[in-house]
């Protein structure tokens, strides 16, 4: 458990520097339309973690809370004929609405137990793809196109990079604060046993629905600043099933529940996989190979990366020290708890 | 009007008996290994594909390529179960090999598509175009054809079912797992072969859709397993019986749906997911969920 | 004459054709510790879950201190300061130690804020002293999934004391624990009972119960059929013919 504390802070920094010159040492447009990319994934699995990670309901319909950002985007700025730097600005109305979409789906997919919860994200997936595809609103199968952007076709990418980076390191340090506080304590404890959490007085429900929102905000800020990205709201392309795959195959990789761990798998899949469809210009070679890589993670790392290694890394520390396990000594008869005063409020908080 | 009506309860009925098969493996393949096979739909039209290439390629009659196709399917289910299903162990057992069966479900997408393209096929027989007339209005032969074989199949499993061994000892799994362990039954070899069973029976279904989809591709998978999932959660799942009568309820009210608004009608099934997810968690014949210990 | 701080009265609770309770009616005493025995499939655990919240009963009521209680949920039950571990401990296996005891206490305390830290330095003291207290303080840190069996056991004891809660259920302490440790965790019920705790506990071991209780409630049958203190409950001939007179209450009843 430990060695993760040890390390992160000082590797934390160092990806984030790391990651803030990036565009500006890197300059091939490739490359950085590359970067762009990762970096939303890197806050949208991070933004799912926050969700499916720690409360352990696996949701494959996320792709509805980033299509409704990027459709609430795109139809506002139509309506309100906006272009340009603008535009950005609708971005946290996009995330409202994506977290107000979060309730109905909540109340809905939330009553179920984890097995069918999956399916039922499905569901609604295939119904808002549906709903893009047949509304006129949303423009039909053909979608939206943004509104022109002109800006330096050299550093075009730059911006919306950085809006990435900034987006992605606040969710990290949020799910950092989550994971240690007493909200992510509850969420943690539903994980592992949801109705022994309740029996001891956790609102499940309330803290489910909370996590869905919170993750769906995120989401939907990252959905319209895709769709701004790629000038077009088309269903299949927004509403896209391989969304959600990639974002839970991140998350799993890097580790479930940990903080780290989307970010890692983030870093890792994409670029791989945007650089492979670029490379390998027969995109179905992509589906497989999602599917396969899934497939190997599943099997081969279940756990993800970074509790594995951090497990092989105490395994072998405790090896060296070698510490035996610690056996139950009961010492004598020792005082009986009272309960303590003022124990009920927490002191200095 | 009310022609329309009763050709569409008719084709729905119809259908329905098939979809019936094709959603009988699916719930069955829960009952026994607690898990939701989501590479159903995709399999389906794979079976849709191996007729398609027996018929155009070697000119074999659709339901003579069946003879080929199902043992096809039930191999390739075998080897999904083997490879990766079982080894699948740990408290996230169920979560994870639904992600499994998605990544199948993928690759197998993929896969077809690499091989044929994304272009429409369908399946052509002269039944598929003929059709009896009855009480003043057409059913297409191969509806009827497809209806019986589905009727005798689904007879032939409730046999294997109640009637064999082996079909004992998938019941009692079903009901049990730990309790059929310690009488002896060898859980992991049920298992598969539930699995190989549920994947098998797609193949028949399959070829009925390729028939009657007017047109499928790798993407049609999609359509179908929100079909399978919605029929089988409706019924309860589990339950063959609730896989019956809400295949033939479920596409009969497609069927009807259909005639007012094409686009729309595939809404009814994540409408009626929803809802019954909503009022009745377990569906109309399922399991009671275990809270306490 | 203390006030009865959880009785149940013709409590009846069935499953599909089999009938788990008929007519259990108990009482338990404020500041006893009272044991409840009865052969395999007599429905005790069932009993526990009615009268915690885990299951829903068919008939009869659920009483605390004269205020009802039948079919309140179980974090109602707990809130009125009736906590109660399982068979197979259910603790959070991926959480560490004192983590498990902050979900257990979380809801008494009365910070608003969510992201606040889990558990203050109030809250980590007194888990600390409960852990030190059934003897597995040394593993505060480390994830619950690496404890023993026993340990498991012990932690759910500590957390379910958590709320100091006044009554105290616990189902099957001693079951399959190694002997010294079940002296550890009698001694600790014991300590925990000198100062105020009231305790009902199911058990199989009767070494451990008559050792332990000052009163025993034999069920049969989802029905009490005696009920006292350990010394005649022992030698009452209804009790003996329970646990050894026909053979065929061999089926499991959903205990």
């Amino acid at each position: 458990m430990k060695p993760q504390a040890l390390w992160q802070p000082g590797v934390a920094l160092l990806v984030l520097v790391v990651a803030a010159i990036f565009p500006l040492v890197i300059t091939t447009g490739l490359w950085t339309q590359i970067g762009v990319e990762t970096m939303i994934f890197v806050g949208a699995a991070a933004a799912w973690n926050i969700f499916s990670g720690f409360s352990g309901y696996i949701s494959l319909g996320h792709a509805v809370f980033y299509g409704t950002g990027a459709y609430t985007v795109a139809i506002l700025a139509q309506h309100w004929h906006l272009s340009g730097d603008a535009v950005f600005w609708l971005m946290p109305l996009g995330a409202v609405t994506a977290a107000v979409v979060a309730i109905p789906f909540g109340l809905v997919a939330l009553q179920a137990r984890r097995h069918t919860f999956v399916v039922v994200t499905i569901a609604i997936f295939f119904i808002f793809q549906l709903m893009a595809s047949n509304f006129s609103f949303t423009g039909g199968s053909s979608g939206i196109i943004a509104p022109v952007l002109n800006w330096d076709a050299a550093t075009f990418n730059n911006p919306f990079y950085y809006i990435a980076l900034i987006i992605s390191a606040v969710t990290i340090g949020l799910a950092w604060l989550i994971r240690g506080s007493r909200f992510g304590l509850q969420l943690r404890a539903i994980r592992d046993d949801e109705d022994r959490a309740r029996g001891l007085g956790v609102k499940t429900f309330r803290v489910k629905l909370s996590a869905l929102m919170i993750s769906a905000f995120i989401t939907g800020l990252l959905g319209g600043l895709f769709y701004y990205f790629i000038g077009q709201a088309v269903p299949q392309f927004i509403f896209d099933p391989l969304f959600d795959l990639s974002v839970a195959l991140m998350a799993f990789f890097g580790g479930l529940g940990t903080v780290a761990g989307p970010v890692l798998g983030a870093l890792i899949i994409e670029p791989a996989q945007q650089y492979l469809t670029v490379q390998i210009t027969n995109d179905y070679l992509s589906l497989i190979l999602l599917g396969a890589l899934f497939l190997a993670v599943i099997l081969l790392v279940p756990r993800g990366v970074i509790p594995t290694l951090s497990e092989m890394i105490s395994q072998r520390r405790s090896r060296q020290a070698g510490r035996p396990m610690a056996a139950v000594v009961p010492p004598g008869a020792p005082a009986v708890p009272q309960p303590a005063a003022g124990r009920g409020k927490e002191a200095g908080r | 009007m009310g022609r329309q009506i009763y050709a569409a309860i008719a084709d729905g009925i119809l259908e329905g008996g098939v979809y019936a098969l094709m959603a009988v493996g699916l719930t069955l393949i829960f009952g026994v290994l607690d898990i939701i096979n989501i590479a159903q739909g995709i399999l389906v039209v794979t079976g849709a594909y191996l007729s398609y290439v027996l018929s155009v390629h070697l000119h074999i009659d659709l339901f003579l390529g069946l003879l080929v196709t199902v043992p096809a399917m039930f191999i390739l289910g075998l080897g999904i179960y083997w490879a990766f299903i079982r080894p699948l162990r740990g408290r996230e057992r169920t979560s994870m090999s639904l992600l499994a069966c998605y990544a199948v479900a993928i690759i197998i997408e993929g896969v077809l598509y690499w091989i044929f393209g994304a272009n429409e096929d369908t399946l052509h027989a002269s039944y598929v175009t003929n059709s009896f007339r009855v009480f003043g209005f057409y059913l297409s032969d191969i509806y009827v054809y497809g209806f019986i074989m589905a009727v005798g199949l689904v007879i032939a499993l409730y046999l294997l079912l109640y009637r064999t061994r082996f079909g004992r000892s998938v019941r009692a799994t079903m009901q049990d797992q730990t309790a059929a362990r310690l009488i002896g039954i060898q859980v992991n070899r049920v298992a598969g072969l539930t699995f190989a069973i549920g994947v098998g029976v797609t193949a028949a279904g399959g070829m009925v859709f390729g028939a009657t989809s007017g047109g499928f591709t790798p993407n049609s998978g999609y359509d179908l397993i929100s079909r399978l999932l919605a029929i089988v959660i409706l019924g309860g799942l589990g339950s063959i019986g609730g896989a019956l009568v809400a295949s033939v309820f479920m596409i009969t009210l497609e069927s009807l749906v259909d005639i007012w608004s094409p686009n729309w009608a595939i809404v009814v099934f994540y409408v009626a997911l929803v809802v019954v997810l909503t009022v009745r968690p377990t569906g109309m014949f399922g399991r009671q969920p275990v809270r306490a210990q | 004459m203390s006030a009865a701080l959880l009785r149940t009265e013709h409590v009846a609770k069935a499953f599909g054709g089999v009938q788990a309770l008929t007519d259990a009616s108990l009482e338990v005493t404020e500041g006893s510790i009272t044991g409840l025995i009865g052969p395999n499939g007599s429905g005790k655990t069932t009993l526990f879950n009615v009268m915690t919240g885990y299951e829903r009963l068919d008939a009869g009521n659920v009483y605390s201190r004269d205020q009802k209680i039948t079919n309140a949920s179980p974090q109602k039950v707990f809130g009125l300061g009736i906590g109660r571990t399982f068979q197979l401990s259910r603790i959070f296996p991926r959480l560490t130690v004192m983590e498990n005891m902050l979900v257990a206490g979380q809801h008494r305390s009365g910070v608003r804020n969510p992201l606040a830290r889990a558990g203050g330095p109030a809250d980590r003291r007194h888990a600390m002293e409960l852990l030190e207290f059934t003897g597995i303080a040394g593993h505060a840190s480390a994830l619950a999934e690496t404890l023993s069996y026993g340990q498991r056991k012990l932690l759910e004891l500590a957390y379910v004391l958590v709320t100091d809660p006044a009554l105290v259920l616990l189902d099957e302490p001693a079951g399959g624990v190694n002997p010294s440790l079940i002296n550890h965790i009698a001694a600790r019920i014991r300590d925990l009972n000198r100062a105020g705790k009231t305790f009902l506990i199911v058990e199989h071991n009767m070494d451990f119960v008559m050792g332990l209780c000052d009163r025993v409630t034999v069920l049969d049958y989802g029905t009490v059929i005696a009920s006292g203190p350990p010394e005649l409950i022992r030698d009452d001939p209804r009790v003996l013919d329970a646990y050894l007179g026909t053979d065929e209450e061999d089926e499991d009843v959903r205990s």
